[in-house]
């Protein structure tokens, strides 16, 4: 049986955790709403762009264009980009994305394939660093953006990724990111960067038979679209896996604030009652006592 | 002319036009450019200047991009932009004052700097859009 003064200090300690977490639940609320703003900002251009390489592609035909498209022709060495957050504290998403990225490297293991893994934020690096440090073979940084703001970074990470490619270091890239569903659901997802892939719901136009024209020369818009476009997907993804993670820690810091209620509830019975049979024993004592003389 | 022609202009910060318009005039990088409703399909790559959306002969609106690209579908002309700007909404100070801002960071950054190129673009988009503003 735990003593008065340290049910008394338990509460104060369960009571000013509550207070951190309701705070970082604010925060992370607020931080979301702007979060998803830029999402929703930027879904428009990555949308418009998948359907123009879409397009692009479709017309191409199978195994034409350039190599960012049609891919090295083998698939023996696979580039794992796994994108989490800088910071903990916000449920299971980093531990999701972290699963759907140790599942595909294993089956890529499995198969027999080299694998080589670049993280993007430090909590998947800290996760797969454990088990797969030999794999790795960098990590981009996303403590330094400030306001929503991916382009620079994006576009850093897929310049990197596209030399890379260019210098033959890998022949498949696959981006592992949590996709924002809505505020409840963050979707971890494995989605193919090179070779370049229209995602299979966009909108392939009708030509109508017509054919289309192209200025420059429907190579060379190749050649500056594919890079372009694997920037929108990576930029697209920060800016998915920003708002998930705002929000996995909004729900987990609501959970957290909401269990610390019920712990101080719960103390302060515990507490009350011991004060209770305290004053009880006490009583007990003095009327005895009164009764002997 | 009763037909319309969708017309949307995408950068990644977000979209800046999208809908029914006449007639559409961009800066292509072979020369500038104009659409109409049932143009052929055409593909192209932007240079920065002024996009110019006409409503029959009248400019309904001008957007400055900063390079991209223009896609016309029998669904619509998309342009992707790079960056862009409502010229409507801009200020010529403004410009002025960033414009001043990135040539000070280019000269700091002296001849061999990691952002120079980015930062060489950036004054170059400025100087047009200061011309775009002007005009």
């Amino acid at each position: 049986m735990p003593s008065l003064k340290d049910l008394k200090n338990r509460i104060t300690s369960v009571k000013s955790t509550r207070k951190i977490t309701k705070a970082m639940q604010m925060v992370a609320a607020a931080k979301l709403k702007r979060a998803q703003e830029a999402a929703d900002a930027g879904r428009p251009y990555a949308k418009r762009m998948a359907s123009v390489v879409a397009n692009l592609a479709s017309s191409m035909g199978e195994g034409a264009g350039p190599k960012l498209l049609s891919g090295t022709g083998k698939e023996d060495t696979h580039l794992v980009v796994v994108m989490t957050a800088e910071r903990g504290l916000c449920g299971g998403f980093n531990s999701y994305v972290v699963k759907e990225a140790r599942q595909l490297i294993r089956k890529l293991v499995t198969e027999g394939k080299t694998v080589k893994i670049l993280t993007v934020g430090k909590k998947g690096r800290e996760q797969l660093k454990r088990d797969y440090a030999e794999f790795f073979v960098g990590h981009v940084d996303l403590s330094e953006v400030r306001g929503n703001d991916y382009t620079e970074a994006g576009i850093g990470l897929g310049l990197d990724i596209t030399k890379r490619f260019d210098d033959g270091e890998f022949d498949v890239a696959t981006l592992v990111y949590s996709q924002f569903k809505n505020v409840l659901t963050q979707l971890p997802v494995a989605q193919q960067l090179i070779p370049a892939k229209a995602p299979e719901d966009a909108e392939i136009v009708d030509l109508k038979g017509a054919i289309y024209e192209y200025e420059p020369s429907q190579e060379e818009i190749l050649e500056t679209l594919l890079p372009r476009y694997i920037n929108t997907q990576i930029i697209s993804a920060m800016l998915e896996s920003g708002a998930g993670e705002q929000a996995a820690r909004m729900s987990a810091m609501d959970n957290a604030t909401r269990n610390a209620g019920e712990m101080i509830d719960d103390l302060s019975l515990q507490y009350n009652r011991a004060r209770q049979a305290q004053i009880t024993k006490e009583l007990i004592e003095i009327i005895s006592g009164a009764e002997a003389l | 002319m009763a037909d319309k022609l969708h017309f949307s202009l995408v950068s990644p910060a977000k979209e800046l036009f999208s809908g029914e318009v006449d007639h559409v005039i961009a800066p292509g990088t072979e020369g500038e450019f104009g659409v109409l409703a049932h143009h052929a399909p055409f593909m192209t790559t932007l240079k920065n200047g002024v996009v110019r959306v006409l409503d029959g002969d009248t400019t309904k609106m001008r957007l400055f991009v900063r390079g991209g690209f223009a896609d016309v579908t029998p669904a619509g002309l998309t342009i992707l932009a790079e960056e862009a700007v409502d010229l409507g909404s801009v200020d010529a100070a403004t410009v002025e004052s960033d414009l001043e801002e990135a040539r000070s960071k280019l000269l700091s950054e002296g001849k061999d700097g990691p952002h120079v190129t980015a930062l060489q673009a950036q004054v170059d988009y400025l100087t047009d859009l200061k011309a775009a503003v002007v005009h």
